[in-house]
């Protein structure tokens, strides 16, 4: 496995830039899991207060994606950075819009959670969601630690996981059909109910693609569209 | 009080040699070169070449092949050996006494260094350019015939004549001066005097072409003409260039080589070396974290 450090460059400055850089993520990242907690809170709670939290939070998270891809743009003109350095500017601006995209998922939920907090509810499958939601939440937690570590392990352990979250969501929505069929009059709820455990499935989608951009940056191989397994043979 | 200090000074140099490692060690740390040197049918090809000046050693057992058709580029930092492997290419460094080269190096497989070449008609096969524009103190017709009629390559001259246009056209300088073929080499602009340069190198039908940091006398666009040509120019001849600009190399070369201290560290595609380099300090190199 390689090693990737990103300081000790002759030109201290450029430490600087890509170190401020760098938290801006992270600190991006601290936001949008803090968003998709607010947003599966609010709408397993059916607090709307916390929802409209969260859709105001994701203003903020658009407006970080502008200014960290207005500071990887000047970076990559006036530095010219190549190897770890490239990989490490293209990973960044590669995350930060899967980043932004977390966060309108998140939104997504706040925006529902206040529909549902007024209209007729399905309580009865929030634990499912609770229990999807709690995964997801888990698996954007660890796709960040492993890109601020740029761990590679940790990386390939936290994208495997994307396919119990893919089972999970087929198991709700296969409920959800069946409760639609049973209630008519309940669809739309149910089509609510829906789209949140679509935009939670979504965001473990994203976080898979950050773990492989973090083995993007510290291995130099793109492992996407590739089998998980056979690359991690072949890396680890 | 003498006495004593006399006494500690062999133990502080034996220190002191301890403290340093020397530099075959250093070079050995280094390890075997990364990458493959080789390639199908080379142009040039050197083999466990060794280069010293008197008694400092300046390369330390290189392998490379230069390819037909490709721009291979040479970077490392200063004192790398990089310009001294290139003069070895075309034997500039017989000029220099206290320079010894050992180990082989072939042009179509024939050694270069072998009692039957002729330097001279080696260097009109593989041709040179340098860091600084260099054109004779004569006119621009003549900076670019002067070699064809050394070597004797025209009949007359309307040959010559034709020699002349057709590589001031190659080297993207004839319309500058079609009108002024007369006037002092010197008279030109930098970057057209190195392409006057490259022309006169053309002029004697090289094989290959050695370039010597070409561009760093130069303004951007004229860098960028330079470079333009080098990539024309590559349909033709294998060329090696050597560079301190690290976007030169990863723009115009299809191959980089690294060098450090004397050894070829790493030697591949030019996209890999610039996006995904394999040895440590290549990448500490071309990241600018050298030193």
């Amino acid at each position: 496995m390689k090693q990737f450090n990103p300081e000790g460059h002759t030109a201290h400055q450029f430490d600087v830039e890509l170190g401020a850089v760098k938290n801006k993520v992270m600190q991006m990242g601290g936001l949008v899991e803090a968003m998709v907690h607010d947003g599966l809170d609010a709408l397993l709670n059916m607090n709307s207060e916390i929802a409209e939290r969260v859709i105001a939070a994701d203003r903020q998270v658009n407006q970080l994606e502008l200014d960290l891809d207005e500071e990887c743009t000047r970076i990559l003109a006036k530095r010219q950075p190549a190897a770890g350095d490239l990989r490490l500017v293209l990973a960044i601006i590669k995350t930060i819009s899967d980043l932004e995209r977390v966060g309108d998922e998140a939104e997504k939920l706040g925006r529902i959670a206040i529909k549902l907090s007024t209209a007729d509810s399905i309580p009865q499958y929030y634990g499912d969601l609770g229990h999807l939601g709690e995964h997801v939440k888990a698996m954007l937690r660890e796709s960040l630690d492993a890109f601020t570590r740029m761990d590679v392990q940790a990386a390939f352990s936290t994208a495997a996981k994307d396919k119990a979250i893919d089972k999970e969501y087929a198991n709700i929505s296969r409920l959800l059909i069946s409760h639609m069929m049973e209630n008519p009059t309940q669809i739309s709820t149910a089509l609510n109910v829906s789209w949140c455990a679509r935009s939670l499935e979504r965001i473990a989608d994203h976080a898979c693609n950050i773990c492989e951009y973090t083995i993007y940056l510290v291995e130099g191989r793109d492992i996407r569209h590739a089998d998980l397994d056979e690359m991690r043979k072949q890396l680890l | 009080m003498i006495a004593d200090t006399t006494d500690q000074m062999p133990a502080t140099t034996l220190d002191q040699d301890k403290a340093e490692p020397t530099i075959e060690e250093i070079v050995g740390a280094i390890g075997d070169t990364v990458g493959e040197p080789r390639v199908e049918n080379p142009k040039m090809s050197a083999t466990g070449v060794d280069v010293s000046y008197a008694e400092k050693q300046a390369i330390f057992s290189v392998d490379l092949d230069i390819g037909n058709n490709e721009v291979i580029a040479m970077i490392g930092p200063s004192g790398c050996g990089k310009s001294t492997l290139l003069r070895c290419l075309n034997r500039m460094n017989d000029t220099i006494p206290i320079c010894r080269v050992t180990g082989q190096l072939t042009l179509d497989g024939e050694d270069i260094y072998g009692p039957d070449t002729d330097p001279v008609l080696l260097r009109a096969r593989v041709g040179m350019v340098f860091q600084k524009p260099n054109p004779f103190p004569k006119s621009i017709y003549e900076n670019v015939a002067y070699g064809p009629r050394l070597h004797g390559l025209n009949r007359n001259k309307a040959d010559l004549d034709d020699i002349v246009v057709t590589s001031l056209r190659k080297a993207g300088i004839y319309n500058e001066v079609k009108d002024r073929l007369d006037a002092p080499g010197t008279s030109l602009s930098g970057g057209q005097q190195q392409r006057l340069c490259i022309a006169r190198t053309i002029a004697c039908s090289p094989e290959v072409i050695l370039m010597d940091e070409p561009c760093s006398a130069l303004d951007p666009i004229a860098t960028a003409k330079i470079e333009e040509l080098i990539d024309e120019l590559r349909q033709n001849y294998a060329i090696a260039i050597v560079t301190h600009s690290m976007q030169q190399a990863a723009r115009v070369s299809q191959r980089t080589a690294y060098f450090h201290l004397g050894k070829l560290v790493e030697v591949g595609d030019t996209d890999t070396i610039f996006t995904n380099p394999k040895h440590e300090l290549t990448e500490n190199y071309i990241t600018g974290r050298f030193g």
